[in-house]
Parts: structure tokens; sequence; C-alpha cells
């Protein structure tokens, strides 16, 4: 089965700016990806090609197997872009029955209040689009890329606007989706929501792919504190194999030992390393 | 439904929620309403203009009256048609409207027409029933009715046609500003194009009559609006026929069926380069 995304060298340039330089990913069905990146990095280039907004210079990308932008292609995918607007004349229905429309869904007004429902707006159906909240746009942007049961979900910073109980929506909403065996890809800026949620991250800078792999195979160990009664000891290259080690040797030399951290790096560490960004003290694993 | 459909109906609905159809509906009460008082002035003060001579001074009076709100009306329905198309495709997409729509299967093309298809849909029944209302305003407050009355009224509504379609072409180039002040240069240039042969035929100077003719093949809703004049007054001779096919802001000039070919053509020429443009358009 073709993977729900997959992109082999490619290359978009805009004049004279390279937006991206060869890129090869492949999304799985059902998977979560994390997009990360600096601003200029190419993500939405990368997600408005796999959308058909832009053209690819060189190279190929395929959703399901169709050329990216075929209709083919275009019918798998639910999107919402960073900068986006509706109607503001529209309600949220209407602009749900609008998107229905053009994307051929049968799915009526159970469909669009389904939808609503789980992007809790679900009081909000009769509301303009003039009168939301940018953050309740956003939901409703997320329902409007929900439309017609995408198998492939693209989303452009889908929580740049949304509060902390609005962000915990949206990541509950995407790892049910992922449940259901829809693929997402997710741009964003918010590292912690990435490791929250996504199943493995690929980092963007200059067009090129820096680093890839799981949250947890892209944070890397930092060593151990160990807080005893003369203070805090730190074993900066110390594995968790050797954690019994250290503190049967602190032991027998008569201190009191009180707590063991494991130090890493978090997934922004991994991002400033590999985008060449300053780096940051070690974290506490959890 | 196919998309077109879908997305002309999404036009049509949003031409007219938004305040833009509220404007011009004011706009045009009260053009109809200073028409109306101003025609019925016109024609009780030329009643006894002509005196002995040779000159009708219903026809000219009528003929002259409805010529300008036959320009009135191809103005009003100009500024809807660029109101409703100009930023269509890059207007859209900068304010990123655009881009959720084109990502559904659709197609652009789809997209285009329907858009299209909106605008003309509203700017057709706009235009032609200010032309019908104009007509009948004359008509009851001079008696004085159009020789053929249909022929200027299809004129108006595809050259409001021809706007809208450049309109959506330049859309697919320019930003909305832009766009709106290339298509209002586009309809100046036209007006102006059509004084100057009126000035070149009046003079005889060949230049100016040859500019005039290749700006109306280039800008058609010209030239469809100068057929309109003449077809007002087609059957009118002698001295009135003369002056009223000097006609109001540029004269009368028979267009016969090429025009009417050419126009279609033309249309479709727009419409293809306006899809072949925003095919290859990174949104």
């Amino acid at each position: 089965m073709a993977p729900a995304f997959a992109c082999h060298r490619l290359t978009k340039r805009y004049g004279a700016t390279v937006a991206l330089a060869g890129v090869d990913l492949e999304v799985e069905r059902g998977e979560l990806l994390g997009l990360l990146g600096p601003n200029g990095a190419g993500k939405s280039t990368l997600t408005k090609i796999a959308c058909g907004l832009v053209r690819a210079t060189e190279g190929a990308a395929e959703v399901e197997g169709a050329p990216a932008g075929s209709a083919h292609a275009r019918r798998a995918i639910g999107y919402l872009a960073e900068l986006f607007r509706f109607p503001d004349w529209l309600s949220a229905d209407e602009l749900l029955a609008l998107h229905q429309s053009l994307a051929g869904s049968t799915g009526g007004s159970r469909e669009r209040a389904e939808l609503l429902e789980l992007v809790e707006l679900g009081d909000a159906r009769a509301t303009r689009v003039d009168a939301m909240s940018k953050g309740m746009q956003q939901r409703l942007g997320i329902a409007q890329a929900l439309v017609g049961e995408p198998s492939l979900l693209m989303l452009d910073e889908p929580t740049s606007a949304l509060d902390p109980i609005g962000r915990r929506i949206v990541r509950d909403l995407l790892t049910g989706l992922r449940d259901r065996g829809v693929a997402v890809v997710l741009n964003s800026h918010l590292l912690s929501e990435v490791e929250l949620v996504c199943d493995r991250v690929a980092i963007l800078n200059h067009g090129r792919i820096v680093a890839r792999g799981t949250p947890h195979q892209l944070v890397r160990p930092r060593g151990v504190e160990i807080a005893t009664g003369a203070g805090l000891r730190s074993y900066p290259s110390a594995t968790r194999e050797e954690v019994p080690a250290l503190v049967a040797e602190l032991v027998e030399q008569g201190e009191d030992v009180y707590e063991v951290k494991l130090l890493s790096s978090s997934l922004e560490d991994a991002y400033l390393e590999a985008v060449g960004g300053p780096a940051q003290p070690a974290r506490e694993l959890t | 439904m196919s998309g077109a459909l879908v997305v002309a109906q999404y036009a049509l609905r949003e031409c007219v929620r938004r305040r833009v159809i509220a404007v011009v509906i004011v706009l045009t009460v009260m053009f109809l309403a200073l028409y109306t008082l101003g025609a019925d002035v016109a024609f009780r003060e030329t009643e006894d203009f002509a005196g002995e001579d040779p000159l009708d001074e219903i026809v000219l009076t009528g003929s002259t009256l409805l010529g300008l709100a036959m320009f009135t009306t191809l103005f009003l329905g100009a500024v809807l048609a660029a109101f409703l198309t100009l930023g269509a495709v890059r207007g859209d997409a900068e304010r990123g409207l655009l881009q959720p729509l084109v990502v559904r299967p659709v197609g652009r093309a789809s997209l285009l027409l329907g858009r299209f298809a909106g605008a003309g849909v509203v700017c057709s029944a706009y235009v032609g029933l200010v032309y019908t209302l104009s007509v009948l305003i004359t008509g009851i407050t001079g008696g004085w009715w159009p020789d053929s009355p249909v022929l200027p009224g299809l004129g108006l509504v595809v050259g409001v046609l021809v706007i809208a379609a450049l309109s959506l072409l330049g859309s697919v180039f320019l930003s909305s500003t832009a766009n709106g002040i290339a298509v209002f240069m586009l309809f100046g240039a036209g007006l102006a194009a059509g004084l100057l042969g009126q000035i070149g035929d009046a003079l005889s100077v060949n230049t100016l009559e040859d500019v005039a003719t290749v700006s109306s093949w280039l800008l058609p809703f010209e030239a469809l609006y100068q057929a309109g004049l003449d077809a007002l007054t087609e059957d009118v001779r002698g001295v009135t026929g003369v002056i009223v096919r000097l006609g109001p802001f540029g004269g009368a000039q028979e267009g016969g069926p090429l025009l009417w070919a050419w126009t279609l053509l033309y249309l479709g020429f727009v419409g293809l380069a306006a899809q072949l443009a925003f095919a290859r358009r990174d949104l």
C-alpha cells in the first residue's frame, strides 16, 4: 500500500531562492509526523506542494500514490493553512456545507454537526465567522480540514492562536485521528506539543531535512545528577546503567542519597542543535 | 453538482451578502430617481426646441438621455464587475481565502469558471435591469422608445461580461488594488478611444479613426456600447439622425455580426489565458 505522503528529491526554487533542496520524506498511513524548522526552512512550501498549491521545480510528491495536486490526491487531503481566512459572511455550518459540496462529501448535516462537536464548536453552528475569535476560527479551520474524511491531514501551525485548553482539544483530536488511521503532518513551532503527540519528527533547515526520527531518538542523554547530603553531584557522561554503581559508591563513602535525576536534552535542544541555534541546559527526564 | 456550479453559487451568495451590493443598490436608486427627474424636465424644456427646423426634439432628447443612461449603466456595471472579480485570485490568495478552496478536488479551472459565472449572473441581471428601467422611464416620461431596444441592452450586458473577464484575468497577476486600477484604466482607455474616434470622424482624421478602430477590437466593450447607441436610433434619418449618432461619450457606430462573433472569441481567449495563468500560479 502506498504511503499517505511521499516525496522524492523534492526541490522548489523561487527565482534565486531555494525553498526546498531535494527533500525525501515518507509519511505512513496513521502516522503523526511533526515538521519542524525555523521560519523560511521550507515547511509551508512542502505542505503546499503536497496540497497542489505550489508546483515543485524538481522531484516528485505523491499522496496515496497519486501525484500531488491531482484530483485523487486532493480528494485524500484535508488542509489548514498557516495564514488562512474564511469568508466572514458565512456561518460555521455554512462554511462546512460549502466545503462538503466542494469535496463531494455526502455526510450532510450529521457530518457537520459531528465536526463542530469534535472541535467544541457545537454551540457556534449558526455563528458567523466575523463574530468568532481567532481561536474559534482556527478550530473551525480544523473542522473544515476534516470535511470529507481525509486520509491525510496537513496542518500548518494549527494551534498558534489557541489557548491551552484549545491546544489540548486539538492534541486529543490529533491522537484520535491517528488512532483512526489518518496520517497527519503537523507544522509547528510549539516543540513541546510536537513532542507530546508526534510519532516522528523531521527537522527542516534551509530546505533540507537535517534531522529525523522519533522524539525519543532525537533527544540525547545528558548525564546524571544525584542529590546528596553534601549537595548536588553531577555526572555529565554517566548513563542510566551506571546509576546503581554511582549510588552504591556514594553510600559507601558515607553520603546520604536523596534523589537521582537522569538528565536528557529536550526536543528543543535537538532542534537547536540541528538548525545551528544555541544549546540549552539539560533537562530532567521524567 | 459540478464544482463550477458550487463556486458560482458561493460567488452569488457572496455578492448578495457583501456590503458592496447595498452600496450599488443605493447608488442605482439615486441614479434612477435623478434620471426620472432629469428626463421629465428635459422633455418638457425641449418641447418647442426645434421650432420650424426639421429636427425631431423628442427623438433627440430621448436618445441623448438614454445614451447617457447607457453610459452610466455601463459604468456602474463595470464598477460592479470589477469589485466582484478584482481580488478573485491573487487578492484572495494573499488574504488566505483561496487556498482552502483550491485544495478541494474541484480544480482551478472550475473555480475560475464559477467565479466568472457568479459575477456574470449578478452583473448581467443588474445591467439588464437598470437598462430596462431606463428605457421605461424615458418612454413613460417623454413618450420616446428606442428603435431597437434589445440590442443596446444586450451590448451593455456582454460589455460588462468582457470587463468581468478582463478583471478576472488581471486578478491572476495583480493584487486587488493594482487590478482595480488597471481595470478602470482600461475602461477609461476604451472611453477615450471612442471619443477620439468621434473626433477623428468629425474632422476626417484617419489616424484617430484607426486608433479608435484598433481600440474597439482590443477592448470590445466600447464597441458594443457604440453599437448599442447606434441601435437606439437606427431608423432615425435626416438632421436628427446625424446629431443623435454623434451621441454622448463616443459616437454611435454600427457593430455588425462580426463584432458579436469577435466578442465571443475574445471572451474565450481571455478565459483561456486566465485558466492557463491560474493553473501555473503558485499559491
